[in-house]
């Protein structure tokens, strides 16, 4: 039986009359790359929110990381990286200095820091640009770098939010090897998107419509069930039933 | 009449080239696609062509007009949609329209048929102030006032950006209508899957046009052969295609695509031998249908 990271037991999440987030069950194995899909306003920033320990639910449970998403938010937040693509690395600072910044936010020592620091401007092939302000890098580089920092402190997950919007079709694959190379090595990538291309690369995915999980299964399987020719055409099927706007 | 000339247009900022030496043609009436990621130069190319931005080189005319000299007339006759949301926050969906369409010496009534197919879905929200709605009904409402004074070329920049797939797509639905209307459309996109959407695509990166086709002549003219592989092991898939000779792979869905480079030849077989020699199994090789995608990676290698 493979260990389980992420266990959401009838999730639940209103604010007043509006339940954005309804009951929802799902569960994810480690080193798994699970797609959390759904259409704006579908639900998925309030459970991921949720899930990071950053929104109190109103009912369910979930435990991530192992820890209680009500009582044990700090250890999850230790457990866990994060990136999206509206907030992941000081503009301001150079390439250098966001990787001590976020090493000393996350725990790592100096000797760490320092290793991880030479670890990552080589691996990322920024060596030329170590001492450049992070506004100046390309979008690309930005998101691998911003990437490789979420998981610096060796996380047994890595949420991200939309990461790769707005590069080229050849940057967002070279990004996408970045997330094999982490499921790879064990960390869970828990992932939204609305390139439909990138679901396929899931091992598995979740839709969410009108704040419930509709759909929850391989990207082969859901093909099959929806009789659809590719991700996209499953999509359209599901997310066009939606009722409620955004 | 040509909707749109655009002949070696430059623009640099602080020295740093973001638009160089662009050429292009609209036709009246035709959906043409600027595909590219950010920075590569679209935004620039919009503001020069709506005259809202004067290039450092070349020239650009609009039908028919300059668009340094003739910028008063091009403003009446183009309607643009920026890629950010500008409209007013603090006015209702009604009175942003309503403002629209006086400044450009009309009426909501005169032209509502253009709108009509969007507006219907806004309506019930007309007193609701812009900011206050959601990401796709400020797009639709931005597109409304965009077009509130019936424009001969429309300019949208990237409307679909962060939009999800379902919205995505009503939105090109209403663009094929107004191309029914005679609007020429030029519409940027970072989507490759859009680029299907529209009569011609120019293929951007980097400030310089790559290609100019349509749709089909870019996929036809691929001329490279191209193969879709699947195994056991996505990662270990990817790194092992990496030591096939003459070729670029990348991840493609459910499969990765290789790429062989041109004047070579290769079999399926050879492929799949390397991949089991390798210790993957569960091996798949067969021929892929080219994508718009396939083809600007090949140009971006």
């Amino acid at each position: 039986m493979e260990e389980v990271v992420i266990q959401a037991d009838k999730l639940t999440k209103k604010f007043g009359d509006f339940t954005a987030t309804d009951a929802i069950t799902f569960q994810v194995r480690k080193g798994e790359i699970f797609g959390f899909l759904g259409a704006n306003g579908a639900g998925k920033t309030t459970a991921m929110r949720m899930l990071c320990g950053l929104s109190v639910p109103t009912s369910g449970e979930a435990k991530v990381a192992g820890f209680d998403i009500y009582k044990e938010t700090e250890s999850i937040k230790k457990n866990i990286g994060y990136m999206s693509q509206k907030f992941s690395l000081y503009e301001d600072l150079t390439v250098v200095e966001n990787i001590r910044f976020f090493g000393g936010i996350y725990g790592l020592n100096n000797e760490q820091i320092k290793n991880k620091t030479e670890e990552l401007i080589e691996r990322l092939g920024l060596t030329s640009v170590r001492k450049e302000l992070v506004v100046d890098l390309p979008l690309g580089w930005k998101q691998k770098l911003s990437f490789s920092i979420a998981i610096i402190h060796q996380p047994k997950i890595v949420f991200l939010d939309e990461p790769t919007g707005g590069v080229d079709p050849l940057t967002r694959r070279q990004f996408w090897e970045l997330i094999y190379e982490a499921a790879h090595n064990g960390i869970t990538v828990f992932v939204t998107t609305h390139y439909m291309d990138e679901a396929e690369y899931c091992d598995r995915l979740s839709i969410m419509v009108d704040g419930k999980i509709k759909a929850l299964d391989t990207p082969k399987n859901l093909k099959m069930q929806f009789e659809a020719e590719s991700m996209d055409e499953v999509f359209y099927k599901l997310a066009r039933q939606a009722t409620r706007a955004e | 009449m040509k909707a749109v000339i655009a002949e070696n247009i430059s623009k640099q900022y602080d020295g740093k080239p973001a638009v160089e030496k662009v050429s292009f043609e609209v036709n009246e009436g035709e959906i043409f696609g600027l595909i590219g990621p950010d920075g590569a130069g679209k935004t620039s190319i919009f503001r020069i062509l709506t005259t809202l931005l004067l290039p450092d080189g070349g020239s650009a005319q609009v039908h028919h007009w300059d668009v340094v000299k003739d910028w008063r007339a091009i403003r009446n006759a183009v309607g643009y949609m920026p890629g950010k949301f500008s409209l007013y926050q603090d006015l209702t969906v009604e009175e942003n329209l309503h403002f629209f369409a006086t400044v450009f010496n009309t009426t909501i009534q005169e032209n509502y048929h253009l709108i009509e197919d969007i507006y219907v879905q806004l309506e019930p929200f007309k007193n609701r102030r812009a900011g206050k709605l959601s990401g796709g009904m400020k797009q639709k409402l931005a597109l409304c006032c965009a077009l509130i004074h019936k424009p001969k070329v429309l300019f949208l920049d990237e409307p679909t950006t962060g939009v999800d797939p379902v919205s995505r797509r009503e939105f090109w639905e209403m663009l094929k209508k107004l191309k029914q209307q005679n609007i020429s459309i030029v519409v940027s996109t970072p989507y490759m899957d859009e680029a299907s959407m529209c009569d011609r695509i120019a293929l951007i990166q980097s400030g310089s046009i790559l290609s100019i086709d349509t749709p089909q002549d870019l996929v036809k003219n691929y001329g490279n052969q191209l193969f879709r592989v699947k195994a056991n092991d996505r990662y270990r898939l990817l790194e092992v295609l990496k030591s096939v000779p003459s070729t670029k792979s990348y991840a493609f869905g459910e499969y990765a695509h290789v790429s062989v480079e041109k004047d070579h030849q290769m079999d399926a077989s050879e492929i799949a031998q390397h991949l089991q020699q390798n210790g993957l199994t569960e091996v798949e090789v067969g021929e892929a249908e080219v994508t718009i995608e396939d083809c600007f990676i090949n140009l971006l290698h």
